[in-house]
């Protein structure tokens, strides 16, 4: 039965309840969120001192992994809108992500199949973005857009939140069993899976079934607000410093331990976590492409501040206007572009935009990691 | 209905991670002799993989029972009847603790450091220490990548400097993408050995400690350790191939720049020990440690099974 009551019956705009879809995709994301941050806090360590193989060895594919999943997200967005099956394809996504986890384990000493597992890996979270973004806008009341994202992308951080610290003390307790961090991650992954099946529901017979092409989903770009919010969102993109390059100028600013670099993401994910449904919900009633611009401001404000406070309030500063800079983006953006692209290629239209900005803040990291390593700032 | 499934679905991938968990480790036994483990010549000093303690068997005969002390440490090395135990002290971050240890394995200080133990060396005469640890998430790029801290104590001097990625190197740019690790101390406790990695390459370096200076040697170079006689560097060198510990051990004449490949094919991913002037030892991961001839003829042999971090006691 996939008869899509949300939309016909929909949500009241505002301060009502939240899509049943909206929050059964925040389950899906709370939970493979962990899965995926329990892996990518302990890989290092495993890959280095587990398997031996140089620190150096994998920084390098960074950037070809970066352009694989930007070719998936395009094509599995068209996908998702020619059979109408964003459930299907979303699922894929969180299913091969999934499996990968198992794939670490299989892959053993070999780099070839560990750089294989860790590309599926991506390629999975390259195809279930979209789709999944496309499934929350069109689940939602279009009023109300700014929360829904809000709901869900607090409960993604929360994930991201406990993954880290479940295979820290995973490693804690059991010294140097990485496979267990595998096996368990892995249970997460599966289980995210599993509420997807269950409990996601699918819009795929509302929508009116059109032709849909590649060359129609580039045509997007030919509407007016949707090119300018590709473009504006793809520029500011490539003026951000990646997350990374901040912890680094506040350690170097702090003279703090390296060993704590680690923990400052914690700082940024749990503002983002409490702001992310109060600002969605303001972007809803002041403007969300207002909101998304301020958080830009709140950006900027961090990079002063990490050119000129010091101490205790340029730490909580910098983290404080980096996670609110962060709710005031990241779901907001799909909120803006969402109603911006007719339904049926909702998920090309999003995956367009999250292809650009990915691109734009890539080729940012290279040039600012280039400037960071040729020049001893 | 779907609530149940869901329910039913935690208990079982529960259980299964838990029974994963706990599986009883492949149980190994190696043969122990009652005795003090003390850092007197003649023995060989490892850390016993069983019980991750550092235990001894005498070079006579090292496949024999061995001596295991209370001492635990990742990473253990002994010269000049002074011992340096790289132990782990990790709290919920990683972090680990230098230990220096008298003959007889007592502690005498500790010094502790950020990161996940990995190199630890004395000089000849036990004045100079060294120890490398890896510290995650300080890349520029992306969080994860990793990076090593190396730090030189001078027992003498009590100058410490606790990471020398400051080092100046002759011709080289101050970059921020330095790491060095694996130092090798000369008798005269001032120069050492080290791997330098930069812009994605390695470099054999020849540093001062007390200049804090270096100058590269030669390219392709990793976890140089100085022979007793000081004309020679085993280390090894990154070689094609796919798959971890992609490196053949080389040994390079300091004084012709020749160096010979040695019979060990097996990748070693270790700073490797000198028995004497003709035998290295080093260790391989599940395989214990094994011993080869320096001259790059001969076959590599076991020494002592499930043991890793050999050193010996010297004179």
């Amino acid at each position: 039965m996939y008869i899509a009551t949300a939309r016909q019956a929909p949500a009241a705009g505002g301060t009502g309840r939240i899509a049943g879809n909206v929050l059964a995709l925040g389950a899906v994301s709370l939970l493979t969120d962990v899965s995926s941050e329990m892996v990518t806090a302990v890989l290092p360590l495993y890959l280095v001192l587990g398997l031996g193989f140089s620190p150096l060895q994998f920084g390098v594919l960074d950037g070809i992994y970066t352009g694989v999943t930007a070719l998936v997200r395009v094509v599995g967005g068209h996908a998702a809108d020619r059979w109408q099956r964003r459930k299907f394809v979303a699922g894929l996504g969180y299913g091969i992500s999934a499996l990968g986890k198992l794939g670490l384990l299989a892959a053993g000493t070999s780099a070839t199949a560990m750089g294989l597992v860790l590309a599926g890996d991506r390629t999975g979270k390259g195809l279930r973005t979209a789709p999944r973004d496309a499934l929350i806008t069109l689940s939602s009341e279009p009023s109300a857009l700014g929360r829904a994202f809000g709901v869900h992308r607090a409960m993604d951080t929360v994930g991201a939140f406990l993954g880290p610290l479940a295979a820290f003390c995973l490693l804690w307790t059991l010294p140097a069993r990485y496979d267990v961090v595998f096996v368990v991650s892995f249970c997460f992954a599966a289980l995210g899976f599993l509420v997807l099946v269950l409990f996601v529901r699918d819009h795929r017979d509302v929508l009116p079934r059109v032709a849909v092409s590649l060359r129609a989903a580039f045509g997007l770009l030919r509407s007016r607000p949707f090119r300018r919010v590709c473009l504006v969102a793809c520029g500011l993109g490539f003026l951000t410093l990646g997350d990374g390059f901040v912890y680094l100028l506040l350690q170097k600013k702090l003279d703090v331990e390296l060993a704590y670099v680690a923990l400052l993401p914690l700082g940024t994910a749990g503002v983002y976590l409490l702001a992310a449904v109060p600002l969605g919900s303001l972007a809803d009633r002041v403007g969300r492409w207002r909101i998304f611009l301020a958080g830009h401001v709140a950006l900027f404000g961090a990079y002063l501040l990490l050119a000129g406070a010091s101490g205790i309030s340029l730490l909580v500063g910098v983290l404080v206007l980096h996670g609110v800079f962060y709710a005031c983006t990241d779901g907001v953006l799909m909120a803006v572009a969402g109603p911006l692209v007719p339904d049926e290629l909702r998920t090309s239209g999003l995956a367009l935009l999250q292809t650009g900005q990915v691109l734009a803040r890539a080729a940012s990291s290279v040039l600012f990691g280039a400037l960071w390593t040729w020049f001893a700032w | 209905m779907r609530v149940l499934i869901v329910v039913l679905a935690v208990i079982a991938l529960g259980a299964g991670a838990t029974a994963y968990a706990l599986r009883a480790p492949d149980s190994v036994s190696v043969a122990v002799e009652a005795g003090p483990v003390e850092l007197v010549s003649g023995r060989l000093v490892f850390v016993d993989e069983v019980s991750g303690r550092v235990a001894s068997v005498p070079l006579s005969s090292p496949g024999g029972p061995r001596r295991v002390s209370s001492l635990s440490c990742k990473r253990f090395y002994t010269a000049a009847g002074k011992g340096l135990c790289l132990a782990d002290a990790s709290g919920p971050l990683p972090g680990s603790a230098a230990v220096f240890v008298d003959r007889s394995l007592a502690e005498r200080r500790r010094v502790e450091v950020s990161g996940v133990p990995n190199r630890a060396k004395l000089s000849a005469d036990g004045r100079m220490a060294s120890w490398t640890t890896f510290v995650t998430g300080d890349s520029y790029a992306q969080a994860g990548t990793f990076s090593t801290r190396t730090a030189i104590l001078d027992t003498e001097t009590e100058v410490y400097a606790s990471n020398i990625e400051g080092t100046r190197v002759e011709g080289m740019k101050l970059a921020n993408d330095r790491n060095f690790w694996g130092v090798t101390f000369t008798p005269d406790d001032r120069t050492y050995y080290a791997t330098l990695s930069t812009a994605g390459k390695t470099y054999l370096i020849q540093g001062d400690a007390a200049e804090e200076s270096a100058k590269a040697l030669r390219e392709n170079a990793e976890c140089p350790s100085l022979s007793p006689d000081g004309r020679r560097v085993a280390f090894k060198k990154r070689v094609p191939g796919d798959g971890a510990r992609p490196w053949r051990q080389h040994v390079l004449d300091l004084t012709t720049m020749v160096e010979t490949p040695l019979a060990e094919t097996r990748g070693i991913d270790d700073q490797v020990v000198w028995l004497d002037n003709d035998t290295i030892a080093y260790g391989l991961p599940g395989e214990g440690i094994w011993a080869v001839q320096a001259n790059g003829e001969g076959a590599p042999r076991q020494l002592v099974p499930h043991a890793s971090s050999p050193s010996v006691v010297v004179g």
